[in-house]
């Protein structure tokens, strides 16, 4: 029916929000984007544990993670998300979106987390930034 | 460990062994219909034929995903190792999806429980079309029972009844009259009922419009093709009052099915079922090529004349009903 589903296999992308953190507005905004952009969203909302999100990301095959970020947890949650996606043998990147001041954007990019969006991004930047997470992955090998 | 260019074969048997991220891939080999689809198809249809598939169909907010939770927790309680496939529509447009009901069933469920979230993916009958291969799937990696919670639903999407042993249909207060109850289509194929809300006003008026359906039924000689009549469940999803009830009412119907031959029946039907959707799919794909104008020479012509109204659209489509068979 799309043309975006017949051309390239469809993206499926878990969207959570880590532990303690109520403000879901954002999450919701970004699960809508990525769907008009012909995505297939995984939405587990609020008060996830990494646990839920590697059982999410290995019965529904993601191939990426988004995490929304907005109570200044990510440089604890995030790099552990990344570590226990590796744990788990997921090969899947981690983005994250919400607030990352700026001082602690490279650092949180050293941990192996694949991109960080913050506020201001374009519904396309916000879709594009996922379509080449996914691909880098994808690319790296021949897709299974 | 990545899966990455293994074969089918050797991710299948990883699937065997319980490693859920090797099944998570074979469904997508099967959802996409990717070249491995075949492969992964025919060794899933040598061990399945064993699990109780059980759909959970009814309107949107009826409280599906919250009683298919409910369900999957008292499953997880008597120690089965149960499987869910959540459907939600694919975007018209874009193709895009938001699938929502796994964060209902998580929390409950049992960590043996497999949670699969699918988008219909431009099919039409309330579910994919890829969702008889991934029940077949589930049942040869040991899931039983499988539940199929449907997109929410109307009165025409029936492709849930071809896929269950056993259909749910989840009605809730406020829908509507006994007319209502009365018209063609999915209620007529429930196997059993189940009023969700039941706390809320109105849910007693609702048992009792789909009784008098169901004598009527008796009455107009309809539940003769059953031979049974379904019965009707009283739950509060989000409190899981009733639910126990409903699985027992689930285990009798599988029961009886099994005892009157009805299921192996049903079984043959779906079987056939899927060889129909398939093929029509496939023809489906090869007309959308023709009027697209890339497989047989004049069809644009045809349209042509039919935006300019000098053709009419019942004749159009006579005409190229004509030529079908080249496609």
């Amino acid at each position: 029916m799309s043309d975006a589903s017949t051309s390239d296999p469809q993206i499926r992308v878990v969207l959570a929000k880590l532990g303690f953190d109520g403000h879901d507005r954002g999450i919701k905004i970004v699960a809508r984007i990525l769907r008009d952009a012909g995505m297939e969203v995984i939405f587990l909302g609020l008060r996830q544990s990494y646990k839920n999100v590697v059982n999410a990301v290995e019965q529904e095959d993601a191939d990426a993670v988004g995490l929304s970020m907005h109570n200044a947890s990510h440089m604890t949650l995030a790099p552990k998300m990344v570590d226990a996606l590796a744990e788990a043998g997921l090969e899947v990147p981690v983005i994250v979106g919400g607030i990352v001041p700026d001082e602690d954007i490279d650092p949180l990019m050293k941990t192996g987390v694949a991109a960080i969006l913050g506020p201001g991004a374009s519904a396309e930047e916000v879709a594009q930034t996922v379509r080449d997470a996914v691909a880098a992955v994808r690319g790296s090998s021949p897709q299974a | 460990m990545s899966l990455r260019g293994l074969p089918p074969a050797d991710i299948f048997d990883k699937a065997l062994g319980g490693e859920r991220r090797a099944l998570g891939r074979l469904i997508t080999f099967v959802e996409r219909d990717a070249a491995e689809a075949e492969t992964v198809a025919e060794l899933a249809h040598e061990r399945a034929g064993n699990a109780h598939v059980i759909g959970i169909t009814g309107a949107p907010g009826s409280g599906k995903s919250t009683l298919t939770g409910q369900l999957v927790k008292l499953l997880g309680e008597a120690g089965k190792r149960a499987a869910v496939l959540a459907v939600d529509p694919s975007s018209p447009l874009t193709g895009g999806a938001i699938l929502g009901d796994r964060v209902r069933m998580e929390d409950v469920a049992s960590p043996d429980t497999f949670i699969r979230s699918m988008a219909t993916r431009g099919h039409q009958g309330g579910l994919s079309l890829a969702v008889p291969g991934v029940v077949r799937l589930l049942d040869a990696t040991g899931y039983d029972p499988i539940v199929i919670e449907t997109v929410g639903v109307g009165q025409v999407e029936v492709d849930i009844a071809g896929t269950a042993d056993t259909t749910v249909v989840v009605a809730t207060p406020g829908m509507g009259d006994s007319v209502q109850a009365n018209k063609a289509g999915l209620l007529e194929l429930a196997d059993l009922f189940v009023v969700n809300k039941a706390d809320r006003p109105g849910a007693k008026d609702v048992r009792r419009d789909l009784d008098l359906m169901l004598d009527l039924s008796h009455v107009s000689g309809q539940d003769q093709r059953t031979g049974m009549r379904p019965e009707i469940i009283m739950t509060t999803a989000l409190s899981g009052e009733g639910a126990p009830e409903m699985w027992d009412a689930i285990e009798r119907h599988r029961t009886a099915i099994t005892a009157n031959g009805q299921l192996e029946a049903r079984r043959v039907n779906r079987d056939i079922d899927e060889v129909r959707n398939r093929l029509m799919a496939d023809l489906e794909s090869r007309v959308d090529l023709m009027l697209a104008g890339q497989s047989l020479a004049g069809v644009a012509e045809v349209l042509d004349a039919v935006a300019a109204r000098s053709l009419s659209p019942t004749a159009a489509a006579t005409q190229l009903a004509a030529r079908i068979k080249d496609l």
